[in-house]
């Protein structure tokens, strides 16, 4: 059976109008499968989410299913389950148009994936600089009471669930999950060690499934549909439909949905291809945090293995694009500050060789930089890399050793020529829908 | 004067009055900080709500809020002030009427960020940290918001301005100065930095209703995948797995 090359099935009714309200999700068939999975065993649901090849949208590709089973059951403690919807990596930007158009198929996969679980309590951790999105959220999980979706004895059953939407207070490393839990404890987010693990001991050092939005959000069509539907879509080991967030130098920017194991040359194709007379000079596939890709790669596949293979990781696919005017010395410079700003501070390596290298980063920018100091970049990197409770310093390492691996020249320039004499920063400025939108949106929904 | 005063070594110090102990919060706050705490098993998680909550009514986090979030959940002012001063979006000095983000890292920063985040220094005559005299505006360097797609992006009160110019970046701020109601590319109608930090404590200003359901960003993808026809596979139906005509997809 041939597959189409977009696959809308998260994004299938963002253009319907007031899709976010409960009466247009249920007309088009929301909750159905939240109402069949509570009236099935636990387990067959964990099997069939394993079955359907189901992996985690957050960026490690962890098998959804797989994860759920590792929840002793046995442990006398309460089972929780929270969702991260902190979504916080540059360039990802899926999780928030998903929850503003259609909250309800999270809140849906929640009482879903918490039945699975045996979990009476879940979390919906969201970043708070998204009002709309905590907006939209509350008013979900609102209705979902009011309807009997949530609350005491759901859908007539005698299962009972409560949902609290949590917004987050600015910090990207709560994007990790045990910072997440730390987090929704009421402390400075900081990754713990592992382990134990947060299926052993995660919040209130409870058995805790912690999940992608994404992740959860796919779950009502898999039940709905059946493992082997979910699987006609992607690889062999990377099954499914995804959101791929294509931003950047490109006519249009947005969200693309198609089955896993896409390349970007078709979804390069599908956003218009790069802005009217320039070229593409290198892209991340899934992220700040996973290593750059160059026009080489552009038929490298985007799953799980594909991305691995080429040197890279798929992480959040988040395909954040660059033209020719772009100094990947500034682009560098500015992932790093980013990483500074938001380490946590707790593991030395990643706060001070983060602190270092935004220091060198930016002699070379300004074309003071000393011979060596890419040499000495390396150096530091290594010493940085895997060397913390969590992997946000490996992320920056991963975008400043592949930096230096395809544009080692660039740096070296900046021993003695600034980067902006070099790429001229104003060339590189770009409005791709200035014409389509003005600030005044169209009003209300009703 | 010894000659020898004090000089903090963090610039963060610098405007923060910590003999001011004025505070709005009463009764109904307290009962407020009371319902956070019973939505949560244990009832330290209410604490990041409940600062929201201490922004929204006092306009930053002041030291009257620590002190009443650190004696109804238990614990000291200094793991209160451990936590406020964890995340950015608590605010130690007043924020404005007007919360201003512009994204600068990377892709809203290469795209235009940069060149929005000195105008609006520009504009508003102050720096990133500051609040305008007339307490009418703040501005923030913002780290990435998850609206790549609409760069370069800018925020107000944490409402998304998707898709910015110069011009329109201006058009905002003469909009808002005039009381103007401004509306957000992807959300509601632009209320206040203090009512968007009550619905992040987790009470809603009944405004979700308004906005699209989606911007133009998120729709790229299905606008094309409508015009081509493409859908996900449909499941097979009984009828076809009981040797029906096979679907044509």
């Amino acid at each position: 059976m041939s597959v189409d090359v977009l696959t809308p099935t998260l994004s299938d009714n963002w253009d319907q109008p007031d899709a976010w309200k409960i009466a247009n999700y249920v007309a088009r068939g929301g909750y159905e499968a939240a109402r069949k999975a509570v009236g099935m065993d636990p387990d067959a649901i964990i099997g069939l989410v394993k079955d359907s090849g189901l992996r985690g949208r957050g960026g490690a590709g962890f098998p959804t299913g797989v994860k759920w089973s590792f929840i002793p059951q046995a442990n006398p403690n309460p089972k929780y389950l929270v969702i991260n919807c902190d979504e916080s990596e540059p360039g990802t930007c899926k999780d928030v148009p998903m929850l503003m158009a259609t909250p309800h198929t999270l809140v849906e996969g929640v009482i879903i994936s918490s039945f699975a679980v045996r979990a009476h309590h879940a979390f919906i951790y969201v970043r708070g600089e998204v009002l709309h999105v905590i907006r939209r959220l509350q008013k979900a999980v609102a209705d979902a009471y009011e309807a009997g979706y949530l609350g005491k004895g759901i859908f007539g059953t005698d299962y009972d669930l409560d949902v609290v939407v949590h917004a987050g207070a600015g910090a990207y490393i709560c994007g990790e999950e045990t910072a997440l839990l730390d987090s929704l404890e009421g402390r400075r987010g900081q990754p713990r060690l592992r382990p134990p693990f947060p299926a052993v001991a995660g919040l209130y050092a409870s058995p805790t499934v912690v999940n992608n939005a994404e992740s959860i959000a796919s779950v009502p069509a898999i039940v709905a549909k059946g493992a082997a539907w979910y699987k006609t879509m992607g690889t062999e080991k990377s099954a499914g439909s995804t959101l791929y967030s294509v931003s950047g130098h490109v006519k249009r920017p947005g969200q693309y949905e198609a089955p896993l194991g896409t390349t970007y040359r078709t979804l390069l194709d599908l956003a218009g291809g790069i802005r009217a007379g320039h070229q593409l000079k290198f892209f991340t596939p899934g992220g700040s945090s996973t290593p750059i890709l160059t026009p080489d790669q552009l038929d490298v596949k985007l799953d799980y293995e594909g991305v691995a293979a080429a040197g890279s990781i798929l992480g959040t696919k988040a395909l954040q694009t660059f033209d020719e005017t772009v100094s990947v010395v500034r682009t560098t410079l500015r992932w790093t500050e980013f990483y500074k700003h938001e380490s946590c501070g707790k593991c030395t390596p990643c706060r001070e060789g983060s602190w270092w290298l935004v220091q060198t980063l930016r002699n070379i920018e300004q074309g003071k930089g000393q011979e060596g100091d890419v040499e000495k970049m390396l150096d530091l990197c290594d010493n940085v890399s895997m060397k913390s409770f969590c992997t946000l310093a490996d992320g920056f390492v991963a975008n400043i050793t592949s930096s230096i691996k395809y544009f080692r020249e660039e740096f070296e320039a900046g021993y003695h020529t600034p980067a902006w004499e070099l790429f001229p920063y104003e060339k590189s400025v770009y409005f791709p829908y200035e014409r389509e939108r003005i600030t005044v949106s169209e009003g209300a929904g009703e | 004067m010894s000659g020898h005063e004090f000089v903090a070594a963090f610039d963060d110090a610098s405007g923060i009055d910590s003999h001011d102990d004025q505070t709005n919060i009463g009764e109904q706050t307290i009962a407020e900080m009371r319902q956070i705490m019973a939505r949560y098993p244990e009832p330290r998680s209410a604490l990041l709500p409940m600062l929201h909550l201490v922004q929204s009514v006092d306009g930053r986090i002041s030291d009257a809020g620590v002190q009443i979030c650190a004696e109804l959940l238990g614990i000291s002012t200094a793991q209160v002030n451990g936590v406020a001063t964890f995340y950015t979006m608590y605010k130690r000095r007043p924020a404005g009427k007007h919360h201003v983000g512009v994204c600068t890292t990377t892709v809203c920063a290469v795209m235009g960020g940069d060149v929005l985040l000195d105008q609006m220094k520009e504009k508003l005559g102050i720096d990133e940290g500051e609040t305008t005299p007339d307490g009418m505006f703040s501005l923030e360097r913002l780290e990435c918001n998850a609206a790549c797609d609409f760069a370069p992006v800018m925020m107000v009160n944490w409402e998304f301005m998707d898709s910015m110019t110069p011009e329109k970046a201006n058009a905002l701020i003469d909009n808002l100065q005039a009381g103007r109601e401004v509306h957000s590319t992807r959300g509601a109608h632009i209320t206040s930095w203090a009512e968007a930090e009550r619905v992040l404590a987790g009470f809603p200003d009944g405004l979700a209703d308004e906005g699209p359901t989606a911007g133009p960003a998120s729709l790229a993808g299905l606008q094309i995948a409508r015009e081509k026809g493409w859908t996900a596979p449909v499941p097979p139906s009984p009828a076809a797995v009981d040797g029906g005509k096979p679907n044509e997809r």
